[in-house]
């Protein structure tokens, strides 16, 4: 299983469902994308973020109805800093896809996707919580598996692993 | 968009329903949390209306620890997210950093791994069945679970000389070959283990009280299992056909029937 290299070139990619839904429906969402390992990964400006899930999710090429996950990256020092990564499933087409956004360290804020699938709340808190990156419109966002008056974003990359703070 | 600040408070205890419902704290510590889960219930008599859950009592950092530790040494960690799933969280870890190196590993490291994950699989449902049944009144069901789940453990201690923390699993492989004996115990296992579902059957499947405290309550329906994210067992029970080992097959399931 010798690996292949990576596909950037969108050209290359068009054919993919994915890309091609986003291509003839939302183009200027889409950044850019990378076929790595039998993954697919789409990069997504940030202001089309919620149409382009809502797209992916209802287009009937695609299908992507599950959110499986949602997490993020922490790239600290470089910018923009982080990336909120969602993780699309179909469970029609059997296919997988990730979607990352990427977010500036300054003022780290993004859409809150609640609004298309409710389960998404505890995972945004997660991120909040953990990488301190906000979600604009979520419900009730709180820390979640820190304590209510902790100081810091422990997953963050310069937030040391031991040690006192 | 406000302040880090603005999002630090206690959860909100008002009622919805007014003066009808009262606000009861479930938690940290209870009998049937099964581990440190606290739960703000709103209660109309014996009818829960809203539910906050409390999380993150058992929260140990395990991404943050794996930040400053080298790949191999991660595995021990995986064993500890889940102590009913040592394996199967062991497999995910693996298999992610050999999809990373292009790693292709023998046969029969595979198909060791997948005889196991489906023990460690057997093992879990044995403990979720067992506790479940005697949370809602049916203590016998849970000593018969356990009868099984030893066997199951005494396998995995002759593999990984652990019953628990296995930490069997490779990157590339498995730490050691299966032990002389192995193979016919397991033979023996799946032989009998059938049975024995059957008997977990006969003591719940047609059982009043336990029809009566399952049946209909906390229905979610397919719809609603999508869009709060359900996976595994609990969205099959919300009708959602989907089997990941069946329908995206990973680590060898490719090659088993469904």
């Amino acid at each position: 299983m010798a690996l292949q290299p990576a596909i950037t070139d969108l050209e290359l990619l068009k054919e993919r469902p994915a890309v091609a839904c986003l291509l003839s429906g939302l183009p200027q969402a889409l950044q850019s994308a990378k076929f790595d390992r039998d993954e697919l990964t789409l990069w997504i400006d940030s202001i089309h973020l919620l149409d382009a899930l809502n797209l992916l999710r209802t287009s009937s090429g695609t299908r992507f109805t599950v959110l499986a996950d949602l997490t993020a990256l922490d790239w600290f020092p470089s910018e923009p800093r982080f990336e909120v990564v969602y993780s699309l499933l179909s469970y029609e087409r059997h296919e997988r896809i990730r979607i990352k956004v990427k977010v500036n360290g300054a003022d780290p804020y993004i859409e809150s996707v609640t609004g298309l699938w409710a389960g998404a709340s505890p995972f945004e808190r997660e991120v909040f919580d953990l990488f301190g990156i906000r979600f604009q419109g979520h419900p009730d966002l709180r820390r979640i598996l820190m304590p209510d008056d902790w100081e810091g974003h422990p997953l963050r990359k310069d937030y040391p692993v031991e040690g006192y703070r | 968009m406000p302040s880090i600040d603005q999002f630090r408070s206690e959860p909100v205890v008002e009622t919805i329903g007014g003066d009808r419902t009262m606000v009861l704290n479930m938690g940290p510590q209870h009998p049937s949390t099964h581990g440190v889960l606290r739960l703000l219930l709103e209660i109309d008599g014996e009818t829960i209306v809203r539910i906050k859950p409390d999380i993150g009592f058992l929260h140990t950092g395990i991404e943050k620890t794996c930040e400053a530790k080298f790949y191999q040494q991660v595995i021990p960690m995986t064993d500890r997210i889940d102590y009913l799933c040592p394996m199967t969280n062991n497999f995910a870890y693996v298999l992610a950093v050999e999809k990373l190196l292009g790693l292709e590993i023998p046969p029969r490291a595979m198909w060791i791994r997948l005889m196991l994950n489906e023990l460690t699989r057997i093992n879990s449902h044995l403990v979720w069945l067992g506790t479940h049944a005697m949370d809602i009144g049916a203590m016998t069901v849970f000593l018969y679970c356990f009868r099984e789940r030893e066997e199951i453990l005494k396998m995995f201690e002759m593999v990984a000389g652990q019953r628990m923390m296995t930490s069997y699993f490779r990157i590339g492989g498995v730490s050691m070959d299966l032990p002389l004996g192995f193979l016919d115990y397991i033979k023996n296992f799946a032989a009998y283990f059938p049975d024995r579902i059957e008997q977990y059957s006969d003591l719940l499947t047609n059982n009043p009280i336990w029809l009566g405290r399952t049946k209909g309550v906390a229905l979610i329906t397919k719809e609603d299992a999508v869009e709060l994210m359900l996976s595994g067992p609990t969205a099959r029970g919300s009708g959602i056909d989907w089997d990941l080992r069946r329908d995206m097959p990973y680590g060898g399931y490719d090659q088993l029937n469904f």
